[in-house]
């Protein structure tokens, strides 16, 4: 084996370059990704899974999009299903086989019967001469060999099976044919004791899928095990078959890189916004926790509401509650969605958690949201993706479609059950942790009521008040309180109140007293202002009374005057008359 | 005494395998009574895709076509007691001929 293989699995990290193996696409979006492009061209590709994984759909899908897409006529050699059978299947999915058949796709029903004996070795020589008619026939491009295993198991001689497997590779590697075997592996972890051990060895790529049960959902996943000279990325992807075909969940279109924004975009509650320092960051993930009733979808609906008020998309997933249910719930709370529905500015998704595996989940909604296009994602509650399935393909989803989500740069807001004290959830937790906005709801009991409290426990990149506030619902929408503090407890409802009241009182009371204080001065100022007056009067009084007695003093004394002239007249006579007494 | 056996060896060239089942059905047929069978020999390489559209996959095939139903052997016929009951030919031939035959076979 080429050891070429290492060194351009460094540079393919480098996204392309350097790579030397020319890819031929399968047209299934995940794992074109997680290739980089799909099987090695004119090479050939290994997928090993245990019954039911899905080997025969996916080498089916890959031939069926190259043809209906690419116009590259393939051959299909069925040793396992009839080619009918094949056929109707596929016409599930919605793919026409029969009318890609006339021009584009050859059946090879290769099953051997039930009814046949062996006896002594064979070989497929005569398998290989006369695909290699068909494919000069119809310029071939691609085939497929599904499952190979039950042809070669007739031989029941694993130096036999080794024998006729190089014989089919020898006659691939010549035919230049893009080529897809399936075969069944049981544990594809263990393939190393398996009969595809040498096989794996002499193929370009092998991809293994998954299939389990973990409580009673099946789980599907993909893995690239190997991939000469190209990278592709590592690790499981969940996969599901959906109702169109095979859908491998893939990390965003950019994994690493993503653009910051330092945009913007409303709660949909002001003060809330003003918390946070003007809103959530564009494309940031958002998670709200809290107890069950405390108010996490209605937090989410405002956000729904802002974000719709704004022109934009959002895509509303709502686990376990029906739509119509949750638009008229939160029509109670004044939150009318149903504009922007209509609009179809709003979608809402509502499924039953149950209904599917966390993977599932994960791959409908990132199809969803390709299709959608939405700025904006609320997930009620994330925390539904655990129900099944078990926590770690919870976990795993949930942090996959956060990240796709970030990648598209769509603001998202997941819901999530968490209650203090109580148990949290590996889910809440691990989100808790990519999360950059974490909004804490919880209930306050104080005084034999529960009050429903917001903090905001972390808010990355911005600056963000620390401070305990109350939330409070109502037919106008949600608004935020203020909450007091009073001996180092915060107090909210009946107690925010109460304080409230005391504090208003206390005003009150001092009001009336300034009142009354006020007004006893008046009296007091007018009483004073009356004695002045009266005072005023009487002086006025006595001034009139001296005038009065001043000018009947006056009178008196020219009287007097009056009188002595006349005597002295009488007294001296006329001669005395000019001379004046005292002179 | 059933009626005529109808055989068809379908090989593919001068290849080892298609040889060897070649010789081992001569040697097995060598003691049956030439009226009592036909056979034809058919070399999938002259148009290998009919064979593989007549349901011949691989080689050495041997098909008894009639009498109905039709069996099927894959492989080098080294089993030749087995491949003669399932002919249909054991009886026929006699446990003699079919017990000289047994060990033959690569």
């Amino acid at each position: 084996m080429t050891r070429a293989t290492t060194d351009t699995e460094g540079a393919g990290s480098q996204e392309g370059a350097g790579e030397t193996v020319r890819k031929a696409a399968t047209g299934i979006p995940g794992i074109d990704a997680i290739t980089r492009g799909g099987f090695p061209e004119a090479r050939t590709t290994l997928i090993l899974g245990g019954p039911g994984a899905g080997k025969t759909v996916l080498a089916l899908e890959s031939m069926v999009n190259a043809a209906r897409l690419n116009h590259e006529p393939g051959i299909f050699v069925a040793f396992e299903e009839s080619s009918r059978q094949i056929i109707a299947n596929a016409a599930t999915f919605g793919w026409d086989l029969p009318s890609l058949e006339r021009e584009k796709l050859f059946f090879l029903d290769a099953r051997v019967s039930p009814m046949t004996i062996q006896s002594g070795d064979f070989d497929i020589t005569l398998m290989l001469a006369g695909l290699e008619v068909k494919a000069r026939e119809m310029g071939a491009r691609r085939i497929v060999l599904d499952g190979l295993d039950v042809l070669l198991a007739l031989l029941d001689d694993p130096v036999r099976e080794r024998q006729e497997v190089y014989r089919l590779h020898d006659w691939l590697q010549k035919s230049g044919l893009t080529a897809v075997i399936t075969g069944k592996a049981t544990d594809v972890d263990r393939h190393g004791a398996e009969r595809y051990a040498f096989m794996q060895f002499m193929v370009d790529a092998v991809i293994l899928l998954h299939h389990r049960m973990v409580d009673r959902v099946s789980l599907r996943g993909l893995r690239v095990a190997k991939y000469r000279g190209t990278g592709f990325d590592e690790g499981e992807f969940p996969m599901v078959i959906s109702p169109t075909g095979i859908q491998v969940a893939t990390f965003g279109p950019a994994i690493l890189g993503h653009d910051v924004s330092t945009e913007r975009v409303s709660t949909g509650i002001p003060r809330l916004d003003n918390m946070l320092d003007g809103g959530y960051y564009r494309g940031s993930s958002v998670l709200v926790s809290g107890a069950p009733g405390v108010a996490k979808t209605t937090l989410a609906a405002s956000f729904a509401r802002a974000t719709c008020a704004q022109g934009e998309r959002m895509l509303f997933v709502s686990f376990d509650e029906a739509a119509t249910q949750l638009v008229r719930n939160l029509q109670s709370v004044g939150i009318d969605l149903a504009p922007f529905v209509s609009a179809g500015l709003l979608r809402i998704h509502a499924v039953r958690s149950e209904s599917r595996s966390a993977e599932d989940h994960l791959i409908e909604l990132q199809r969803i949201i390709r299709e959608f296009e939405p700025r904006g994602l609320v997930l009620d509650p994330i925390s539904a993706l655990g129900k099944t399935g078990g926590e770690i393909a919870a976990v795993h989803s949930s942090l996959r479609l956060l990240d796709y989500a970030r990648a598209l740069g769509i603001t998202a807001l997941s819901t999530s059950l968490m209650s203090q004290g109580a148990n949290v959830e590996a889910t809440s937790m691990e989100i808790s942790t990519i999360a950059d906005t974490w909004i804490h709801l919880a209930y306050s009991i104080h005084g034999g009521e529960r009050n429903r409290t917001l903090t905001v426990v972390k808010s990355r990149g911005m600056r963000h008040s620390n401070q305990v506030r109350e939330l409070i619902l109502s037919d106008a929408g949600v608004t935020l309180a203020d909450v007091f503090t009073a001996g180092g407890e915060v107090l909210v409802g009946t107690a925010r109140w109460e304080y409230e009241r005391s504090v208003r009182e206390r005003a009150e009371r001092e009001r009336l007293e300034r009142e009354h204080r006020r007004r006893v001065a008046e009296q007091n100022v007018a009483r004073l202002e009356a004695q002045i007056a009266g005072l005023r009067a009487e002086l006025e009084a006595q001034r009139s009374e001296m005038e009065v007695v001043g000018a009947h003093e006056l009178n008196v004394a020219e009287r007097r005057q009056d009188g002595q002239e006349a005597l002295r007249r009488l007294r001296f006579g006329a001669n005395d008359a000019p001379r004046t007494p005292g002179s | 005494m059933a009626g005529v056996v109808v055989l068809r060896l379908y090989l593919a060239g001068e290849g080892p395998n298609s040889t060897t089942a070649r010789l081992n059905l001569e040697r097995l047929l060598a003691g049956v009574d030439h009226a009592g069978y036909s056979l034809e020999v058919v070399d999938c390489l002259r148009d290998p895709l009919r064979a593989l559209e007549q349901g011949v996959l691989v080689t050495p095939t041997l098909v008894r076509v009639e009498p109905e139903p039709v069996v099927t052997i894959i492989g080098t016929l080294r089993d030749s007691r087995g491949v003669m009951d399932m002919l249909g030919l054991a009886r026929a031939v006699g446990a003699a001929a079919a017990e000289g035959a047994r060990h033959d076979g690569p």
